[in-house]
C-alpha cells in the first residue's frame, strides 16, 4: 500500500462518459483530488462533492449501489464489483493511469 | 400580441417550440439534453420564464433541469427522490410483494402561486414536493402509505403516477391517477388521500368494479369547474360531476374509447378532446386515420376531427402526456406523436398542421400562453 494510497492526498484522473461530462460541464477526463485512502467510493464521493451535478449519475442516492448500466474499469481492469472501500491500483493513485465510468453498451 | 411556448418532451431531448398567437409560424429550439429520456416539461404559472425539466436515462438514472430564463439556459436541481420511512411493498407483475423502488419522474407541476413550489409524480407510485425551486425534493407519504397501497400493481409501462391536478378553487385539494391504481384525491393538500374510482369498470382486473387497481391513463379539468372531471382509462372515457365521487361513461360514438390524453377546451368546459386507438395490443390509431375527438357536451357525442391530420397509412400513438390547449380565443390545440410530429390547430381543433415532423417520438407536451 503506498502512502498515497492509505492517507495522502491524491489527484485522480477520472474519464467519464460523454452525457455524464456534458451534464457536469467539463471536457476530457477530469482530475479529482482525493484525501485519504484511495477507493472507489472516496474517488466518487470526491468526483460528486466538484461536481454535484453528478449526484444520483453514477451511484443511487439512496442505496449508494452502482448504477446497473455502468461499470468501472482500471489498468484493464473491471472493477464494478470490488469493494467500494476497497484501495484502487498503484498507478490509478499515482496518476499514471485513469480511472474509468463506461456506460454499457445497449440500446440507445 | 400574446406569444405561445410549447414545451416538448421526447424519447431523446426536449424541444421549444414558439410562436405568436397566430401559431403559424414556429422557431424551433432543440434538442436540449440531447440523448437522454424527456417525460416532461412544465413552466410556473407564477413564473413563465422558470421551467423544470424531469430528465432522465436507463444509465445514469432520474436530473432535474431548472430554467429561469424560459428555457434558454438550464441548470441541474435537486434529484433525490427519497421514500419517507420504510417504503414497504406493492404487488408485482406476478402478484408477489415488490419493494418500492423510484425510477423517474413521469409529470412534474408547479403550483399556482409560487415558482419554487412543484409537485412530482414519480415511479413507482408516490408524490413528492419541492418549496425551494427544486433543489430538495420531500415525499408526501400519506399517498403510499394509504391502505390499499400495498395490492396496487404497474401497468405495462411501470407503476407510475402520470397525473397531478390541483384544484384551482379549493386550496389543499389534489387529484392523481396512478398506473395502475386508479384515481385518488386528497383534500388536505397531500396528507391523506382517498381512492376516487367508484363507478369505474376494469374487466381486466379480478372485481372489475374494486375500489383500486384501474388503470387510469389520464384525468383533466376545466379550471371554471373543478368538480368535473374527464378520464381517459385502459378502456372507456369517463366522467365525474363531484369531484370523482363517481364516475360515468361518456364513450358514446367514438370508433374506439381505448385512448391515452384527454383534455379540455380553454374557454368551454364542456368541450373535451380524446385521440382514440385501436386497442390496448394495438397502439395506433383505428384504420390508419388519425383523429381527434371533439366532443362540446361533455362527453357521448364525438365528432372526429381530421383536417390536417393524416387520413391513410398513419400508425403512432399519442401518449398520456402528449396533448395541451393553450389560453388563446380560439384555444390552440396540441398534440405529439410516437413519430416525432407535433400538431397544432389554433382555431379549437376544426383545421391542424404540423409544427415539426421528424422529432424522436414525443412523450409530452404543454404549452404556455405569453404576453
Amino acid at each position: 500500500m503506498s502512502a498515497a494510497g492509505a492517507a495522502g492526498r491524491a489527484v485522480i484522473r477520472v474519464v467519464l462518459p460523454a452525457h455524464l461530462r456534458t451534464l457536469a460541464r467539463v471536457d476530457g477526463e477530469v482530475k479529482i483530488e482525493v484525501e485519504g485512502p484511495v477507493t472507489q467510493q472516496s474517488v466518487l464521493t470526491a468526483l460528486e462533492a466538484r461536481y454535484p451535478a453528478l449526484l444520483g449519475t453514477i451511484r443511487d442516492q439512496v442505496t449508494q449501489r452502482r448504477r446497473p448500466f455502468l461499470r468501472f474499469f482500471a489498468c484493464e481492469e473491471d472493477l464494478s464489483n470490488e469493494a467500494s472501500d476497497a484501495l484502487l491500483p498503484e498507478a490509478v493513485i499515482a496518476g499514471a493511469e485513469p480511472y474509468l465510468v463506461v456506460g454499457a453498451m445497449a440500446g440507445g | 400580441m400574446s406569444r405561445v411556448r410549447v414545451l416538448v418532451g421526447t424519447r431523446k431531448g426536449a424541444f421549444l417550440l414558439t410562436s405568436d398567437g397566430k401559431r403559424a409560424s414556429w422557431e424551433v429550439s432543440g434538442p436540449h439534453f440531447g440523448g437522454w429520456e424527456i417525460y416532461h416539461l412544465k413552466g410556473s404559472p407564477a413564473d413563465p420564464d422558470r421551467l423544470y425539466a424531469s430528465q432522465s436515462s436507463g444509465w445514469f438514472g432520474q436530473v432535474i433541469q431548472r430554467s429561469s430564463d424560459g428555457g434558454k439556459t438550464w441548470e441541474t436541481a435537486g434529484n433525490k427522490f427519497a421514500y419517507q420511512g420504510v417504503p414497504g411493498t406493492h404487488l408485482w407483475y406476478d402478484g408477489t410483494p415488490h419493494p418500492w423502488e423510484f425510477a423517474r419522474v413521469w409529470h412534474l407541476e408547479p403550483a399556482p402561486g409560487d415558482p419554487d413550489t412543484v409537485y412530482a409524480g414519480v415511479e413507482d407510485a408516490a408524490l413528492f414536493k419541492t418549496t425551494d425551486g427544486g433543489r430538495s425534493w420531500q415525499e408526501l407519504p400519506g399517498l403510499r402509505q394509504h391502505r390499499s397501497a400495498g395490492l396496487w400493481q404497474p401497468g405495462a409501462g411501470g407503476m407510475c403516477l402520470h397525473t397531478i391536478l390541483l384544484d384551482p378553487a379549493r386550496s389543499g385539494r389534489i387529484f392523481v391517477a396512478i398506473s395502475a391504481a386508479g384515481a385518488f384525491r386528497s383534500d388536505d393538500g397531500g396528507q391523506t388521500w382517498l381512492p376516487i374510482n367508484k363507478g369505474l369498470q376494469s374487466e381486466g382486473i379480478p372485481d372489475p368494479t374494486a375500489e383500486v387497481g384501474h388503470c387510469v391513463h389520464r384525468i383533466a379539468m376545466h379550471r371554471s369547474r373543478p368538480d368535473v372531471l374527464f378520464m381517459q382509462k385502459h378502456w372507456d372515457v369517463m366522467r365525474s360531476d363531484d369531484g370523482g365521487g363517481s364516475w360515468r361513461e361518456v364513450s358514446g360514438n367514438l370508433p374506439s374509447d381505448f385512448g391515452f390524453p384527454i383534455d379540455v377546451h380553454a374557454h368551454e368546459p364542456e368541450t373535451i378532446y380524446v385521440v382514440p386507438i385501436k386497442s390496448d395490443s394495438e397502439h395506433y390509431p383505428p384504420d390508419g386515420k388519425l383523429r381527434v375527438y371533439r366532443s362540446r357536451t361533455g362527453g357521448n357525442e364525438w365528432e372526429a376531427l381530421t383536417n390536417g391530420l393524416p387520413q391513410r397509412d398513419c400508425y403512432v400513438n399519442v401518449l398520456r402526456d402528449a396533448m395541451a390547449i393553450d389560453a388563446l380565443d380560439p384555444c390552440g390545440v396540441y398534440f405529439g406523436t410516437t413519430g416525432g410530429q407535433v400538431y397544432v390547430s389554433a382555431d379549437a381543433g376544426d383545421r391542424w398542421a404540423p409544427i415539426v415532423q421528424h422529432l424522436p417520438a414525443v412523450v409530452s407536451v404543454e404549452v404556455q400562453t405569453l404576453p
